[in-house]
């Protein structure tokens, strides 16, 4: 293997295990404060509980995806340089922007909102818990617009290879900016959403029958209900906002060879990129044509446009970035069912959680991180699909890579995997260890509370 | 941009500055948490907790200074950085991966289960140990101009060593100003013994710096410039003094003076840096490419320059803020 194929391989690792944490940490950031919020007007302790328990997993996780991410801001360097040479002018500011209005913010107000409760006054608390939700959504903001100027540049002129800002309002709302804002910003609802759920689901399942638990339950299940349709509205306006800018990646996507009307949409198929065409394909007549184009007659481009005089594909490997989306598509209707059907059975007859049966239970601790795989799926449609450019139009990944040699490259690119697969494991572990410890110590309370506190016997055995 | 005079000269000096600035920052407050990390296995397992402890609500923002730095290098002089990181690309991989450990390792240490906690405080050792041996042994390849022969490695490992040194110093000196009692003591004697190492290490980079190259040997030795330059090692000397007085008579009863060695040791760290900084100017990557051939567009530069000028202030305002919050000897850490 030569130095692009193992440095891609590397990037894609580290932007993968890199994209975890904070797809956690910008909306849990602002979960927390709604937690701190409620407990401030309610004076109800079972939000200040909630906020214990998730606090510990947010600087867990925040930990993690600060080092991951110092990890990328090397790798430029390392394994990209022709990156921050052919586009730095553009890239550069943006990053640094980033570090300047996001990195500092929330670094520095992280240490007083998980260690200052009892050194600062309660108002100042709050402040920072905003302050660090603030931050990691600035975060997210300055990183999709870089991301999304690499897909659809604007703004820039090129001069000697080397692209120069005109305009920087048209660099930062770039023509996908907002969609793929948006439709990152959701994903992260939605992982929190289901993590909170499955980890409470856990909880409720090994008997904890503290309030505190059903609260954040109902919260995640609600969330998760309220933001999943608002997400596939925002992933078909991004959708067809690709099919505007990067036809040939929603070909890919569809799988679809042949630019033509009446394309149908297919369920499911074995993209065969020798051949060129699907084999074992379900379809639905005219399906593409109306989710695209509106209309049953509808022009779809297909992927035989995109191919070279010499017969060199211009366009994304069709398989990764074709299973990809579907693996996407198919988590986010399973999160639409799953939330809405545990949504109509807590308002039914005003049940709440106790009208949840544990199958459905079982369900959603099974899907606690199915957030996750749906935005690695997203990212690497997306991603994948963006190839063979780096930035669209303007500089291909084969031009950016570093002369390093390849046995450095995969010297350390299994250092790096064997790292990243012992802290996942240990990440994922430590989260419902930290869960079966709180609501051990919740049924603790309750039976001395019940007993008036004088036999705890019970409690210890319990636990 | 007009005030700026020749942007294409003014800016790269700015950023220069402000590398320098960022990378000085850095080794100070990355530092001294490093240290604590590099001294946690001397101690016993109630004192690793306090140690921790003091380190707990600053270490995210401290190593954010190496992300600006980085950062800066990355879009001031992108030239720089890739040529930088490319010829380092084994060192960085090291400091990256003793960063990733010892910063979960933090976390982990008091969230896992009891029975790994040991296995936790042994990757926060071994973090720490790599980030500060491998950013050791980048200073000494960078001091030779990175090139790869035989006396550069020689040299770079001889710095690979004594920067953790440097660092323990520094970990030892906060450690006296945020703790009492007997771990207090404890680090009194951390700094008296480390400080010895620091001395030489001062003493090696001060001599090797000029033999690296004859452009520094010049700029250093030549008359008049070596008069103008001389309050530097003098100075130096003079902390070097202090700082072991001090040591010598820390504790005091009720406790006053325990800042003076990380103050000192800080200014000692500025004196160095500043050194460095004189002989590699207009250099950045040493003997290939000045600021000026490697800055970016002015345009793109300019637009960075009006962020931080607004930004940069109110940063170094609610740092300060952290650090007032959390003054005073270290605590226990509690969410609530």
């Amino acid at each position: 293997m030569d130095a692009l194929i193992l440095s891609r391989i590397q990037f894609g690792a580290n932007i993968s295990f890199h994209i975890l944490f904070p797809t956690i940490t910008i909306a849990l950031g602002w979960l927390l404060l709604f937690f701190k919020l409620r407990f401030n007007a309610t004076g109800d302790e079972k939000w200040m509980d909630a906020y214990r328990y998730w606090v510990k997993v947010f600087a867990l996780t925040f930990a993690l995806g600060v080092v991951s991410g110092i990890t990328m801001s090397f790798q430029f360097g390392t394994n990209w340089p022709g990156f921050m040479e052919a586009v730095g002018n553009i890239a550069g500011p943006l990053l640094a922007y980033e570090i300047l209005t996001a990195f500092f913010l929330e670094a520095v107000f992280l240490g007083i909102m998980l260690f200052g409760f009892s050194k600062v006054p309660n108002w100042l608390h709050t402040t920072a818990t905003v302050l660090v939700a603030f931050g990691t959504t600035m975060s997210a903001f300055w990183i999709l617009v870089l991301n999304s100027w690499m897909h659809t540049p604007a703004g820039f002129e090129m001069r000697d290879g080397v692209a120069h800002a005109t305009d920087w309002l048209a660099i930062i709302f770039n023509p996908s900016m907002p969609y793929r804002l948006g439709h990152t910003l959701l994903a992260s609802g939605l992982t929190v959403a289901f993590l909170v759920a499955g980890v409470s689901a856990f909880r409720l399942l090994i008997g904890d029958k503290g309030r505190s638990v059903r609260a954040t339950f109902a919260t995640g299940v609600g969330l998760a209900a309220l933001l999943i349709p608002a997400q596939i509205l925002m992933g078909d306006m991004h959708g067809l906002n690709t099919l505007e800018h990067q036809p040939q990646k929603v070909a890919a996507m569809e799988g679809n060879w042949e630019t033509r009307s009446n394309v149908p949409l297919v369920l499911f198929a074995i993209p065969d990129e020798e051949a060129r065409e699907n084999k074992w394909a379900v379809t639905i007549p005219n399906g593409a044509s109306l989710i695209l184009k509106h209309s049953a007659d509808g022009v779809v481009p297909g992927l035989n446009d995109f191919v070279a005089e010499d017969g060199t594909a211009l366009h994304p490997p069709v398989a990764p970035v074709f299973f990809s989306f579907r693996i996407m598509v198919g988590i986010g209707f399973a999160m639409l069912a799953l939330s809405w059907a545990a949504t109509v059975m807590m308002v039914r007859k005003r049940r709440g959680v106790e009208g949840v049966p544990r199958l459905v239970l079982w369900a959603f601790l099974g899907m606690t991180f199915s957030g996750w795989v749906a935005t690695l799926a997203g990212w690497y449609t997306t991603e994948i699909g963006r190839q063979p450019w780096l930035v669209d139009g303007i500089l291909t990944t084969a031009q950016a890579v570093g002369d390093v040699a390849p046995g450095m490259v995969m010297s350390s690119l299994i250092g790096y995997l064997v790292v990243y697969a012992v802290l996942l494991v240990a990440y994922i572990g430590v989260i419902f260890y930290l869960a079966r410890k709180a609501s051990n110590r919740m049924n603790e309370t309750l039976w001395a509370g019940l007993r008036g506190g004088v036999n705890n016997k019970t409690a210890e055995q319990a636990s | 941009m007009t005030f700026l005079g020749d942007p294409s000269v003014s800016l790269p000096i700015i950023f220069a500055v402000l590398l320098g600035v960022s990378i000085l920052i850095y080794v100070v407050l990355d530092g001294f948490d490093l240290g604590v990390g590099l001294l946690s296995p001397l101690a016993t397992d109630g004192h690793r907790d306090r140690m921790v402890a003091s380190i707990g609500p600053f270490w995210d923002a401290n190593e954010t200074w190496l992300v600006l730095a980085v950062g800066l290098l990355l879009v001031a002089f992108p030239a720089a950085h890739g040529a930088i990181l490319t010829a380092l690309y084994l060192p960085v991989f090291v400091l990256l991966i003793g960063l990733i450990l010892r910063g979960v390792a933090f976390e982990f240490r008091a969230k896992a289960p009891v029975d790994k906690k040991a296995a936790w405080d042994f990757a926060f050792f071994l973090g720490s140990l790599m980030a500060a041996v491998s950013q050791g042994f980048m200073l000494g390849l960078y001091i030779m101009g990175l090139q790869f022969t035989g006396v550069a490695l020689a040299f770079a490992a001889l710095t690979a060593a004594f920067l953790p040194v440097g660092y323990s110093f520094i970990g030892a000196c906060w450690l006296i100003m945020k703790t009492s009692g007997e771990l207090q003591a404890k680090a009194l004697r951390w700094a008296r013994k480390s400080l010895w190492g620091v001395g030489f290490g001062l003493l090696l980079i001060s001599f090797a710096t000029p033999m690296a190259s004859l452009r520094i040997f010049d700029k250093w030795l030549s008359f008049p410039e070596a008069i103008l330059l001389a309050p530097l090692p003098l100075l130096s000397l003079a902390i070097l003094v202090l700082l072991w007085l001090a040591l010598q008579r820390l504790p005091t009863r009720n406790d006053s003076w325990a800042w003076a060695p990380f103050a000192f040791a800080t200014v000692l760290f500025f004196l160095a840096f500043c050194g460095l900084a004189y002989s590699f100017y207009p250099y950045v990557v040493p003997e290939q490419l000045t600021i000026y051939e490697a800055a970016a567009a002015p345009e793109s530069l300019f637009i960075i320059l009006v962020g931080a000028c607004v930004v940069l202030p109110i940063i170094l305002a609610y740092s300060a803020l952290s650090f007032f919050v959390f003054r005073g000897k270290a605590t226990e850490l509690r969410y609530d």
